[in-house]
């Protein structure tokens, strides 16, 4: 057989992150995956572990204390950077960018590195537009609330019917160039505040 | 309007960022600043290098680590303008306070005595067969790092071998003694004054105890963005001069505090943040604030001026406790991070009268001189 298998740990308190890197790094052969939560011991952890790579994720303010391990030889066997070599601009650019910090051991091949970190970006990045899009969904949803709410409060105050009330808010939207969540949203505000 | 997008970490000395970007000054000069918060020096370090910030509220030490490779990559920093100086203090926790009491410190001690007090605790210690103590700063290449071991070493206290040296981000230092897990730390105020409003710390001395005028924060960017960006960069100093006179001004005390306060800024209560502008500390939970003078300087001494000599310390300090190799030439090249030529040339409009020489002569508080005309005899750094 080739190379050792390469150990990695996770630094991350975002459960769904973690996973979704970690089943990653699973389908890409890497077995030796420990994930870390628990922030009080990290450096504990970490020289227990003894990884090869690290990952931690930039929201983390945590990153600091890693960085204070890797100048302190005695905490840990092998030396550490962050990358392999100085030319890793770009390497870096994309890890800072999708929000993942990487630590790897001296006299690493570079190749595997790169294969593993572009992984982490890759997952990083896709976790990202989960978010992003879980968010867009939680404010359509919220949107068409207060749209249903608006709706409702005509329909009560006015005696409409469903279809004329969203037609007289759908007008009102176009004659004020709003989107007709923001008529929506300032009518149940205004009628609030009235009654 | 030029605009520019600037880092900073929640602290009390960020504050002339704050004040260009919200009173007018960085209008003034023709700029628009975008203040991003972050939660890591790391992170600032990082995004300075691949652009996402184009200056950054920095340790000064940072600057200096990454222009050197030391740590980290190497990239190009260089530091134009400083952001102050002082604004740091040693806290220990309360048990610890007792200790040391009893072995002779008070709180209005010299540091050196609270110095052979914590020596004999760490002696006490090591004779009953207890942990060592930990102590906590926020990064290693940080003033607090150098000033915590400055002041240990003096005491005859090595801070590898006699105890557990951490780091622990500033917002987090106070819950890490609270339990337990800390004994002590060295950090920027509101965290000091934060601990002993809870009733977890007692802080026993200020830095400016320890080293009067000491350097803290500068604005940091790329050496190759200031050669891009001559005028933005100017303007920018300029707003933070005059930011930082405004920050100065006794009456904008309670204004800027309450600036601060505010949670997209440090996010602490404004009573705490007017404690280090005032320079009127509470030490501990049941006593008076007292006055410390020249606590931290926003603007007054020269406290915006990049001094080489500053640098040139950090260096020495790196070698020091070992975080680097001695190579020829490093001196020189931490020494020109720092760019008081660039700081004159951008205040020259103003017709503001900057030191004429880069570097002066420091005194600590255990009376020794650090001589920044002699620095290589010193060292005994080969010549290049």
């Amino acid at each position: 057989m080739s190379e050792p298998e390469l150990r990695i740990v996770l630094v991350d308190q975002n459960v769904t992150r973690a996973s979704i890197l970690e089943e990653g790094l699973r389908e890409a052969g890497c077995t030796e995956v420990v994930v870390v939560r628990d922030m009080q011991n990290l450096l504990r952890r970490i020289v227990d572990e003894d990884p090869d790579v690290i990952f931690i994720d930039l929201e983390n303010p945590n990153r600091d204390v890693l960085e204070q391990m890797f100048q302190v030889s005695r905490c840990v066997r092998r030396p550490v950077a962050m990358f392999v070599d100085h030319s890793d601009t770009a390497m870096i650019r994309a890890a800072v960018e999708a929000g993942v910090g990487a630590y790897v051991v001296d006299g690493l091949r570079k190749e595997r590195v790169k294969a593993i970190l572009d992984m982490a970006v890759t997952r990083f990045n896709a976790f990202s537009e989960l978010r992003e899009e879980l968010d867009r969904a939680r404010q359509a949803l919220d949107e068409r609330k207060v749209i249903e709410r608006a709706k409702g409060l005509l329909m009560k105050h006015k005696g409409l019917s469903e279809e004329t009330a969203y037609g007289l808010m759908r007008k009102a939207a176009m004659n004020e160039g709003k989107r007709i969540v923001e008529v929506a949203r300032a009518l149940v505000t205004a009628l609030d505040l009235l009654t | 309007m030029s605009k520019l997008i600037i880092g900073f970490i929640p602290l009390t000395d960020c504050a002339p960022l704050v004040v260009a970007a919200e009173q007018g000054f960085a209008a003034e000069q023709g700029l628009e600043l975008t203040l991003v918060r972050e939660t890591s020096w790391a992170n600032i370090r990082d995004r300075i290098i691949v652009g996402h910030f184009d200056a950054a509220h920095m340790l000064g030490p940072m600057v200096v680590a990454s222009t050197l490779g030391i740590g980290h990559i190497r990239a190009s920093l260089i530091a134009p303008c400083a952001l102050g100086l002082g604004g740091n203090a040693i806290t220990v926790s309360l048990p610890l306070w007792e200790r040391m009491r009893r072995e002779g410190a008070a709180a209005d001690s010299h540091p050196a005595i609270h110095g052979r007090a914590l020596k004999r605790v760490v002696e006490a210690r090591a004779r009953d067969g207890l942990a060592p103590l930990t102590l906590a700063m926020v990064y290693p290449f940080s003033c607090h790092n150098y000033e915590l071991r400055y002041w240990l070493a003096s005491a005859a206290v090595d801070p590898d071998r006699d105890l557990r040296l951490v780091v622990i981000p500033p917002p987090l230092l106070v819950d890490a003694m609270r339990t337990g897990q800390i004994d002590g730390f060295c950090v920027g105020e509101p965290w000091n004054s934060v601990a002993v409003d809870c009733g977890v710390g007692a802080i026993i001395t200020s830095t400016a105890a320890i080293w009067p005028l000491s350097p803290e924060k500068v604005l940091g960017c790329r050496a190759q963005w200031a050669a891009d960006h001559p005028q933005e960069l100017a303007a920018l100093i300029r707003a933070l001069y005059r930011a930082a006179l405004w920050c100065e001004r006794p009456e904008n005390h309670a204004p800027l505090a309450a600036l601060l306060a505010d949670p997209c800024y440090v996010g602490v209560a404004q009573e705490l943040i007017l404690r280090s502008l005032d320079g009127r500390l509470k030490l501990n939970p049941d006593s008076q604030a007292v006055h410390i003078p020249n606590f931290y300087l926003p603007a007054r001494r020269s406290a915006t001026f990049p001094w080489v000599s500053h640098a040139q310390w950090f260096y020495t300090q790196m070698l020091r406790w070992r975080q680097v190799q001695p190579r020829p030439g490093q001196l020189a090249e931490a020494g020109a991070s720092y760019r008081p030529d660039l700081y004159r040339l951008a205040l020259a409009p103003l017709g503001v009268e900057a030191p004429l020489d880069d570097i002066r002569a420091e005194r600590f508080f255990d009376d020794t001189k650090f001589d920044p005309v002699d620095i290589e005899s010193q060292l005994g750094e080969p010549r290049s």
